[in-house]
């Protein structure tokens, strides 16, 4: 990755290269967009961002313990830019996650935890959703209504004072937050067709 | 509301152009990948299987350049199936763009690669493809059916191998029914309902789709997360928007296509 100083200009958006295996999708996303991304664990690079994007898929304990390598674990939580956490990104935003018992980075309260199964409900969660908006919020500008998400994950974020829009499976989660400039996503916007191409276009914007 | 039923085009790709043939012989081409696999996202369609049918059989891992091409055209998710039999190939397969990898004969051979792939990426990730057939009363699984010259009874019942897969960490099971496949006579509704009461992962129904009621019984007796088809969509006789108008008339939640 390039150094901040051998770069002609901050680069506009990052995406945090987490060692997600969405990363490629989160990138072809953009360039569909034509927006430029840099891909980057490099902290003074990730904060002359203008926006920054943690994706993730993918566990949360291995996934923390690469954001500490590079001290990242203290670096995000300190951005003031718009900060979107997409799948593993958001739950990673939480306090805690029970997936590996695992302390997150605490920008967004809660605890994450294991969806419930059994009585006709799959783990994963696993296909399309519809949000429902709790709060009007940045994120819900342009797009359709109903808005049709593509979900797969099997831990979710409980419904909080953050939450701005929830999904149901067997009972209401966390499908966006919001606190501040922490923005995050349940759902993978980058394979949500055009309501999804519709979030990830209103998030650049802000 | 709840999560919607998938509707999944199946694209199985030979040589690097999607072909389809019947009860798996006599395949003819039926076009582009990245041509099809955009008609199939502007129709509506939920999600695409891709299947390398000449990988598993000939021993060579999926080509991940078409995997890139397809990502970067598509923004709905897909699976490729056929020639993953390693965590490696796996890796450059999901690096490639697919969001989800798709194993089927490896996993007869070698079951543990289903522990090392759910452990690597986690099992929303992992899909098991179960390829079954009625032998004697009972169903049970064949391999490498990519190919029948080289097609192997596994010398296992369906039901069981379905149960093991979940415990090794399948995130997702496509059964295909290959008493079904390709002859557009409906699912295969009684071995499909069997599968969903020993299922706590997502089942996808696949092989017999011929008709609208078609995919309005298996979601409503089998209860199945998604019906895959092929030739119903290469070929025109059912076109996916009509398709999911009709089953939401039906009653069954499936994504609005205006969105």
């Amino acid at each position: 990755m390039s150094k901040v100083s051998d770069a002609i200009a901050p680069p506009r958006l990052v995406i945090i290269d987490s060692g997600g295996y969405n990363i490629g999708s989160v990138m072809a996303a953009m360039e569909r967009l034509q927006v430029d991304a840099t891909l980057s664990d490099d902290p003074a690079l990730i904060q002359s961002a203008s926006h920054v994007i943690l994706p993730g898929v993918g566990h949360a304990a291995a996934a923390m313990r690469k954001l500490r390598e590079h001290g990242l674990d203290r670096l995000i939580p300190q951005l003031t830019q718009p900060v979107l956490g997409i799948c593993l990104g958001m739950q990673l935003l939480y306090e805690h996650s029970d997936e590996g018992n695992v302390d997150c980075l605490g920008v967004l309260p809660g605890t994450v935890t294991r969806l419930p199964s059994g009585d006709g409900l799959r783990v994963p969660h696993m296909g399309w959703n519809q949000l429902q908006w709790h709060a009007n919020a940045a994120l819900q500008q342009a797009l359709p209504d109903p808005a049709w998400m593509y979900f797969v994950h099997s831990y979710a974020a409980p419904v909080n004072a953050c939450t701005v829009a929830s999904a149901t499976h067997g009972s209401a989660f966390t499908a966006v937050a919001q606190h501040g400039n922490f923005l995050a996503a349940q759902f993978h916007p980058e394979r949500s067709a055009q309501a999804g191409a519709a979030l990830l276009r209103t998030f650049l914007a802000l | 509301m709840s999560v919607a039923r998938r509707i999944i085009p199946c694209l199985d790709v030979r040589d690097g152009q999607v072909v389809k043939g019947v009860r798996f012989r006599d395949h003819e081409v039926v076009g582009d990948i990245v041509e099809l696999a955009a008609r199939y996202r502007d129709e509506g369609a939920d999600e695409l299987v891709f299947y390398d049918i000449t990988a598993s059989p000939q021993q060579r891992s999926v080509d991940v350049a078409w995997v890139q091409r397809v990502s970067a055209v598509i923004d709905i998710p897909f699976s490729v199936a056929g020639g993953i039999r390693t965590v490696q190939a796996a890796d450059a397969t999901l690096r490639a763009g697919a969001d989800k990898i798709s194993i089927n004969s490896p996993a007869l051979q070698t079951p543990a690669l289903i522990n090392q792939l759910a452990d690597a990426f986690g099992s929303q990730c992992v899909v098991v493809g179960i390829d079954s057939i009625l032998v004697n009363d009972q169903w049970q699984v064949r391999h490498h059916t990519g190919d029948p010259d080289n097609m192997v009874d596994s010398q296992r019942l369906t039901l069981d191998w379905l149960q093991e897969v979940q415990q090794r960490g399948a995130g997702e099971i496509v059964l295909n029914c290959m008493d079904a496949d390709g002859v557009r006579s409906g699912y295969d509704i009684d071995q499909l309902s069997a599968a969903r009461a020993l299922c706590q992962v997502p089942l996808i129904a696949s092989g017999g789709a011929g008709s609208m009621a078609h995919f309005d019984q298996v979601f409503t007796r089998a209860d199945v997360d998604g019906a895959l088809a092929a030739s119903v969509f290469h070929k025109g006789v059912l076109a996916i928007p009509e398709l999911k108008q009709w089953l939401a008339g039906q009653g069954h939640s499936v994504r609005g296509t205006t969105c």
